[in-house]
């Protein structure tokens, strides 16, 4: 299997890229990881008529915290997550998940901005930064100029676009990114006292999920549950955030009973289609289990001091 | 495009399509052939290369993305004639039978001793689960990377 030709870049600065999004962005793809990119150009379900490599740019690695955040840049692997100090002692969730994406190496190469960007339905990075609110940013040489006043919780500054995840995904493969600009970061907020768990269950390393979940607590002063995020991948057509679930949440104190009301309400909530990888019946099951299993092992995270 | 790579330490320049895969390259081009095509969907891992020390599934990669890196294939672990441990490892512990997933087994067994030079029988087996073996020899597979370990050690120390 052959991709079709295209014509390559290889831009060694960001200010370069974007001028090149600037002034072709439609024909453009970004290659960062190209685990999901080149197998679909393989397959020619993907045709860009010119891909630019991005693993030339400088200072695009990084997964640090600043300003309240944790912040995974463009060119940060899956591999670079399951390392990660900074992840291992500021997000649970991101942790847990880090080392179920695909296998160790693809995980060398794929990012996890690019895969949030690519939005494969059944990736695993969507529903974990829907459960956490993450942030996508978004640059591009103009800047301003895609930045619509009024839009839910967007924001921009600089050539920076700041987007809600849930604002971002669209659907399946598609997001509210221009075609003039490139994910740089995504922002995932910090907090004090939480925890977090992704359960996958897969049928073998490096499938996707059968059923995966993604779970996040916080715990107020008073120990009620003062923020709950839950998404699931690969049980609806796009991954999908359980609000209801949520809100049910939040405000409580948490416990086995509450546990299982939401995750009665995500199995109620989702929507799995029959396939090779199990029954409906069997995957919405599935959620429910998993879902309470994830928020007890969020809480145990949570009430351990464990950030 | 004219890309120059370094592949088991010599370098090559090479006019190269774009859309050309890097184990073509390895393959077709440099006439490499230790590295295999096996699903050529980045599921099985026998193209398993090394880029600049890291595992990569030379399938899913460009020739062009390895402009001015460096890559290791199976015919670059023997050193001056002599097999690497990994290889004597596979040698003596029956790490192989069919032999078609070897080189990516060696080469991922080698990157990860260089990051982890005592690894657990765990740490091998996740090491390698990218790495599919279809005769199923994976229980001489994982003792040859513990066993590659050991001797890297001793031949460290000594």
């Amino acid at each position: 299997m052959y991709p079709a030709k295209f014509h390559y870049l290889a831009p060694e600065s960001l200010d370069e890229a974007l001028s090149i999004l600037a002034e072709r962005g439609d024909e453009v793809k970004i290659l960062a990881g190209g685990q999901s990119l080149i197998p679909m150009m393989k397959l020619r379900f993907a045709r860009p008529s010119t891909l630019m490599d991005i693993n030339r740019l400088p200072d695009l690695s990084s997964i640090e915290v600043s300003n309240g955040h944790v912040r995974v840049q463009a060119l940060a692997r899956h591999a670079d997550v399951v390392r990660s100090e900074v992840i291992e002692s500021e997000n649970a969730l991101m942790a847990s998940a880090a080392p179920w994406v695909a296998d160790p190496i693809v995980r060398n190469l794929g990012t996890v901005c690019g895969s949030v960007a690519h939005h494969d339905p059944e990736g695993d990075w969507a529903s974990v930064m829907l459960a956490l609110d993450a942030e996508v940013v978004a640059r591009s040489k103009e800047g301003q100029a895609h930045f619509h006043p009024g839009a839910d919780g967007e924001r921009s500054t600089g050539g920076e676009r700041v987007v809600p995840i849930s604002q971002f995904l669209i659907d399946m493969f598609a997001t509210s990114l221009h075609p003039t600009e490139m994910v740089t970061e995504i922002r995932v907020p910090r907090y004090k006292r939480g925890g977090g768990s992704y359960h996958k269950l897969e049928r073998k390393i490096g499938d996707y999920a059968t059923v995966g979940v993604a779970a996040h607590l916080e715990l107020g002063d008073d120990d009620r549950i003062s923020k709950a995020g839950l998404a699931l991948t690969s049980v609806a057509p796009s991954n999908l955030k359980v609000g209801a679930a949520e809100d049910v949440l939040v405000g409580e104190p948490p416990s086995e009973e509450l546990f299982s009301e939401a995750a009665r309400m995500a199995s109620e909530a989702c929507d799995p289609a029959s396939d090779v990888r199990g029954s409906a019946e069997y995957k919405r099951h599935v959620v429910d289990v998993f879902t309470q299993r994830a928020l007890a092992e969020s809480l145990e995270i949570a009430q351990g001091g464990r950030s | 495009m004219n890309i120059k790579v370094t592949v088991n330490g010599t370098e090559h320049s090479s006019d190269v399509e774009p859309r050309l895969l890097l184990v073509d390259f390895l393959r077709s081009t440099l006439k490499l052939t230790g590295t295999h095509v096996g699903c050529d969907t980045t599921s099985c891992g026998v193209c398993t290369v090394l880029v600049d020390g890291t595992p990569v599934k030379s399938c899913t990669y460009f020739a062009v993305q390895a402009n001015d890196r460096s890559i290791t294939t199976v015919e670059g672990l023997k050193q001056n004639g002599q097999l690497a441990p990994i290889q004597e490892a596979f040698k003596e512990h029956h790490g192989l039978q069919c032999g078609f997933c070897t080189p990516a087994m060696m080469l991922v067994g080698s990157a990860l001793i260089e990051e982890n030079p005592n690894p657990s029988e765990d740490d091998v087996r996740w090491a390698i689960s990218g790495n599919l073996c279809r005769c199923t020899g994976y229980m001489n597979i994982v003792k040859s990377i513990q066993a590659a370990a050991e001797m890297t050690n001793q031949g460290a120390s000594s």
